[in-house]
């Protein structure tokens, strides 16, 4: 049994945390653009955290449901609704066999993340799930998800006892979420290898002017446009690796920061880095937003991601606590 | 970096380590990349999630998380860099790691050799130069990157050493092999691309369903063998 895809989205895929360990051969890791949404959909159907989940962009795929389902969504709002009805982000919904789930309208957010309980039964490349669509390879059959794929879904309990004649069931919690994304304009970053062979009056400009995220922005990268920032010298650089939250600096003086698609290898000066936790954050941001920088120690930057760490940590033993008492409660199995 | 170092380690964002082992496109300093990529893939320290050789240097990217539930009093970023430095200091980089030695079959008829007819006309050369000094030596892959299983290779002879072109294609077919000022390189995916192209193999540079994906790795020695067309369809039905 599984899900279906009734109507296609403008580019949805199947993701999970990243394919790490073969960047030497040039296979980027990708990996959902907001990891911690993605994880956080994961923890309230009680899944591990490296389990498959469907990115959604807007305009978002429909699914059917062709059993029950206990699923949750987090991420972006767009106006997620179930057989014509509204339900919660962040909080875990069972669905009965044939319910609709739509996106019907745009509210917030850039990225939307479903996860099913027990996983999406597909198979792992390099040991992930994550779509690699240059390759071909990976995800639901390395592409972006078409009008009547199918997912499998893995077996999970019957929750006829719990929908009786109900369609769905919104269960009485919530994943407060809300910490990881405050002051969504303002992106921290930690210095990068060439950060010193900027101008003064670019280094100054890079922390106070503002940075508007252009539509040629995607999972690859989000390249921004503000006033032009200059190097001392021009030196030639050569080409070495690149990782996530990268901000390079193009000859023509405007910055682009690479996200989960990026290339494994570059040649442009990296003047800063995002840090680690408040990509996100960023992944959330639409093209036609701008961003302001704010320049942190690398050691804080590290400090705040062990802390991120540490609340997913907990809000997972709390979500998994509570899908106990729950299955317990009504005899669920 | 200063010569009488041997490396030198900084941190390269709040996630990863950048190891410098020099500041230019040479044999010597590459050979040492790889010792150092080989060395630190065997030692399999915990929380290191990639290991990534470029030209002169090697990027490690880790878990922040594994380290810090493992490591309490030190940061992360710490706990990597004392244990690279650690198993760095029992590396030998005068004796570099044995190259696999790998032959790639081209075709370089005209009908794959987009961009030899312009060469020809700005190298002052025929066609047939290019290709006999091309296929005459022995490239070393410096780094993989760019898409999946692409090796820079280095280095092409001053003679038919040709910078990128202006316009780049946006469908370079797979297999394609091409120069870009002094390194060769194949296109082991169609892709849009600037390299001057010269030739096609048969050979199949990426392929996601074997359990090695990618035909060459960083180090390796290539030697590209020129084949008939008839010779290069043959490869292929059996690819």
């Amino acid at each position: 049994m599984s899900i279906r895809i009734i109507k296609a989205g403008f580019a949805d895929t199947v993701q999970d945390l990243g394919r790490y360990g073969f960047q030497h051969l040039g296979i980027n890791p990708g990996g959902a653009m907001d990891a911690v949404a993605a994880q956080v959909a994961n923890m309230l159907t009680g899944n591990d955290i490296y389990e498959a989940v469907i990115e959604f962009h807007f305009p978002a795929s429909s699914i059917m449901f062709e059993k029950d389902c206990l699923i949750a969504i987090s991420g972006a709002d767009f106006g997620v609704t179930t057989n014509h009805q509204s339900i919660p982000l962040n909080t875990p919904v069972i669905v009965a066999k044939k319910s609709v789930l739509e996106f019907s309208k745009y509210i917030s957010g850039c990225r939307c993340y479903l996860a099913v309980r027990n996983g999406i039964d597909i198979p792992l490349w390099l040991n992930s799930y994550s779509t690699h669509v240059k390759a071909h390879a990976g995800g639901y059959k390395g592409r972006i998800l078409h009008k009547d794929d199918l997912l499998i879904t893995r077996k999970s309990a019957s929750y006829q006892s719990v929908l009786k004649k109900n369609r769905h069931d919104v269960l009485h919690w919530k994943a407060d979420v809300a910490e990881f994304y405050q002051q969504p304009n303002i992106i921290r970053i930690c210095t990068g290898k060439e950060y010193g062979e900027l101008t003064d009056q670019s280094k100054s400009l890079l922390t106070t002017a503002d940075f508007l995220v252009t539509p040629h922005s995607d999972r690859m990268g989000y390249r921004l446009v503000s006033v032009i920032l200059q190097r001392n010298q021009n030196t030639e650089i050569i080409s070495s690796a690149v990782t996530r939250g990268v901000i390079q600096l193009f000859p023509n003086g405007q910055l682009v920061i690479l996200m989960a698609d990026h290339q494994t290898a570059g040649g442009y000066p990296v003047i800063a880095h995002v840090i680690s936790a408040d990509m996100p954050k960023l992944a959330q941001l639409n093209s036609n937003q701008t961003i302001q920088f704010q320049m942190i120690e690398a050691a804080g930057a590290e400090d705040l991601l062990w802390q991120q760490y540490q609340h997913l940590h907990q809000l997972q033993n709390a979500c998994n606590l509570r899908l106990e008492e729950y299955f317990l409660h009504h005899a669920l199995y | 970096m200063p010569s009488n170092l041997l490396y030198k380690i900084s941190s390269y964002g709040d996630h990863a380590i950048l190891i410098e082992l020099g500041n230019m496109i040479d044999e010597k300093v590459n050979q040492k990349v790889i010792c150092v990529f080989h060395h630190l893939q065997n030692k399999k320290i915990a929380g290191i999630k990639d290991i990534i050789p470029a030209y002169c240097s090697v990027t490690v990217v880790y878990d922040v998380a594994v380290i810090r539930k493992t490591h309490h009093n030190i940061s992360a970023a710490g706990s990597m860099e004392l244990q690279i430095r650690n198993v760095l200091q029992d590396v030998n980089f005068e004796q570099p790691i044995l190259s696999r030695q790998i032959e790639i079959p081209v075709c370089y008829d005209a009908e794959f050799a987009l961009d030899i007819q312009q060469m020809a006309i700005q190298k002052k050369l025929i066609a047939e130069e290019i290709i006999r000094i091309h296929s005459s030596k022995t490239y070393r892959v410096y780094m993989i990157g760019f898409i999946p299983g692409f090796a820079y290779m280095a280095s092409v002879d001053s003679q038919i050493a040709t910078p990128r072109k202006r316009q780049p294609r946006q469908f370079v077919p797979a297999g394609s092999v091409g120069i870009a000022g002094f390194q060769t390189g194949i296109y082991p995916l169609q892709s849009p691309g600037g390299w001057n192209i010269i030739g096609q193999t048969p050979l199949k540079l990426f392929d996601p369903a074997n359990e090695q994906p990618c035909l060459l790795h960083p180090g390796d020695e290539v030697r590209f063998v020129p084949v008939t067309k008839k010779e290069f369809d043959k490869i292929k039905s059996k690819q």
